[in-house]
């Protein structure tokens, strides 16, 4: 079979004269985990909201399993939204036999899985949540979806618990499932066997982690005091991070970080670029080339 | 104010000792003991439910503990944001930071000075007009981080300022957080990002009330007990109760084992993670345990 479960080729969605989404190709190929990053406005939701077929591209074409979104391609769909998309005033048990009807299965694929047993009859909003998130991943899962869309899974959860969601995802991909996942949290790219980063509505790198880190390096300072340093490279406008005593200064190179310093006692030396850095770059010279644009006539 | 970056030069130090917080039936805190101390930045992590809020309150002085001692300074020193950010919806982003300059007895000039300087740093300078409410989460997050350091407190307390909030907000948040530690406060985080905890100075890890771990980041991953090793699959039996998974691959922790075979260096995500593993593995026996 060669259908899948998600062919996007330069979908475009705008909203009056803004475009939320810009000539965005996706693909998401059966057992495969893909992270899509991106800041706040990046077009993220959006792109996902067209997939589910709750908005019409504007322009490109969307086909989920070789076809239009449509009812019939939802159905093959389980989506867990950022507000996890359960009743609150329904018990785990009601809130997964309401979806299992929705969705036309049999009271079989309400069966509650193991760790949510004992909270079967507790009303949802009563439960913390990371209980509610498990719950929300049993309802996307109960009718075992050929696509799976995960809009900031792990928000707010210990580490623990957030392993076992992504051990959730793992189990579904490893099954044959799609996997299309948000995450604000750069340590799950990991999880992930392809990247794609959205900025300002496009699509403005592809691949693994460690191709988008690429060979991008930053300043990294250790100084006697990292206070006085902080102050001295802040001075000099440059923009720096604090992590544990030491400094890391993207986008400027040691020579230009060592005069900023001026005669503070500190070490400055050239380190790779975390993926995380490398996502800030990408997003600001996006926003950069996004304001050139703005000032076209 | 005492000197910025040079630990323990005051010997100040604002904390709990032994702190208890009972809600009815719940402790909430159960024998807390933590220090945060000028010019650095201490990171509050645990899961939902940790008792991260309830420390962060005492500290902040919103919640008396039922037992123990709580060592803040006067109200006037602290900052506070609380969970869910300390803004007010209906006052616009320039109305909330001067009812906070009042209510601080900030004088007017300096912190409309301070305030615009913060403001232009964290990308919020265009927005001075807008109401609080009709910000996006991050800069309302912002808004709130700098409402609390506008009077330079020497005790920032801030309930989970980066929670939900987009990468690129994240880094003005740090930026803020950094900004305040440089400048002599003893700030306290809480969170549940770990990248975050490994940022900071100091960390205490929290679980159902109890404190699991406290140190800076070296030391709590220098205490973690047992060995780790890295699996393709989750180990069946037994081994696979203390697995879990990482980027891909499987962590198997190894509670006894003192040969390091194929062992790899934890972090401090291994370290915390183990510790909750650790707590859950006692309290929920292996069938047949003899326990």
């Amino acid at each position: 079979m060669t259908e899948l479960p998600v062919q996007a080729v330069a979908v475009t969605r705008a909203f009056g004269h803004f475009v939320a989404v810009d000539q965005v190709d996706l693909q998401v190929r059966p057992g495969e985990v893909v992270g899509l990053l991106g800041a706040n406005g990046a077009g993220k939701t959006t792109l996902i909201r067209l997939l589910l077929g709750l908005l019409r591209p504007s322009g490109g074409e969307i086909r989920l399993f070789g076809e239009p979104p449509s009812r019939r391609t939802r159905a093959r769909i389980g989506y867990v939204p950022q507000g996890l998309g359960l009743y609150d005033d329904l018990t785990v048990g009601e809130n997964l036999a309401f979806s299992a009807a929705a969705f036309g299965e049999g009271p079989g694929a309400a069966a509650l899985p193991g760790p949510l047993l004992r909270y079967g009859d507790t009303v949802v909003g009563a439960l913390p949540l990371g209980v509610q998130r498990t719950a929300a991943f049993a309802e996307a899962l109960a009718h075992r979806p050929d696509l799976l869309v995960l809009d900031e899974p792990t928000s707010g959860v210990d580490p623990l618990a957030r392993a076992r969601l992504w051990e959730t995802v793992a189990g579904a991909a490893a099954a044959g499932a799609g996997v299309l996942v948000t995450t604000h949290y750069m340590d799950e790219a990991g999880e992930c066997d392809r990247l794609v980063v959205m900025a300002a509505g496009r699509v403005v790198a592809r691949g693994t982690a460690r191709e988008i880190a690429g060979d991008a390096r930053i300043s990294v300072v250790q100084a006697e005091s990292w206070a006085a340093a902080f102050g001295a490279l802040e001075a000099a406008g440059l923009p720096v991070a604090l992590v544990g005593r030491t400094l890391r200064v993207p986008g400027a190179p040691p020579d230009a970080v060592r005069r900023a310093l001026g005669d503070l006692p500190a070490a400055v030396a050239s380190a790779p670029a975390t993926l995380e850095e490398r996502f800030f770059e990408l997003t600001l010279s996006s926003a950069q080339t996004e304001a050139r644009r703005d000032r076209r006539p | 104010m005492t000197a910025p970056g040079a630990p323990g030069s005051a010997g100040a130090w604002w904390g709990t000792e032994d702190v208890c917080v009972r809600f009815g039936d719940t402790l909430a805190l159960n024998d807390v003991w933590f220090r945060a101390e000028p010019g650095r930045v201490s990171a509050v992590v645990g899961g939902d439910g940790a008792g991260r809020t309830t420390l962060l309150r005492c500290l902040a002085g919103a919640l008396a503990p039922t037992s123990g001692r709580v060592r803040r300074p006067i109200p006037l020193e602290t900052g506070y944001l609380s969970a869910g950010s300390g803004v007010y919806p209906d006052l616009s982003v320039t109305e909330n930071l001067a009812f906070r300059a009042t209510a601080y007895r900030v004088p007017a000039q300096q912190a409309r000075e301070r305030g615009a300087e913060l403001l232009a740093r964290a990308g919020l300078d265009r927005v001075g007009d807008r109401l609080a409410g009709q910000l996006s989460g991050g800069m309302r997050q912002k808004l709130g981080v700098i409402a609390a350091m506008l009077h330079h407190p020497d005790l920032l307390v801030l309930d989970e300022p980066t929670t939900g909030v987009d990468p690129v907000s994240r880094a003005d948040l740090w930026w803020l957080i950094a900004r305040a530690a440089a400048g002599g406060a003893a700030v306290v985080l809480a969170t549940s990002y770990l990248d975050e905890a490994e940022r900071a100075h100091d960390v205490l890890v929290l679980d159902a009330g109890t404190v699991l771990a406290t140190g800076t980041a070296d030391q709590i991953v220098a205490a973690m007990p047992g060995t780790l090793t890295v699996a393709s699959a989750r180990p069946a039996g037994e081994a696979g109760r203390g697995a879990w998974r990482r980027e891909g691959r499987w962590r198997v922790w190894n509670p006894t084992a003192a040969d390091t075979a194929g062992a790899i260096a934890p972090d401090l995500q291994d370290a915390v993670t183990v510790a909750i593993l650790a707590r859950e593995l006692a309290l929920v026996p292996a069938a047949g345990a003899s326990r």
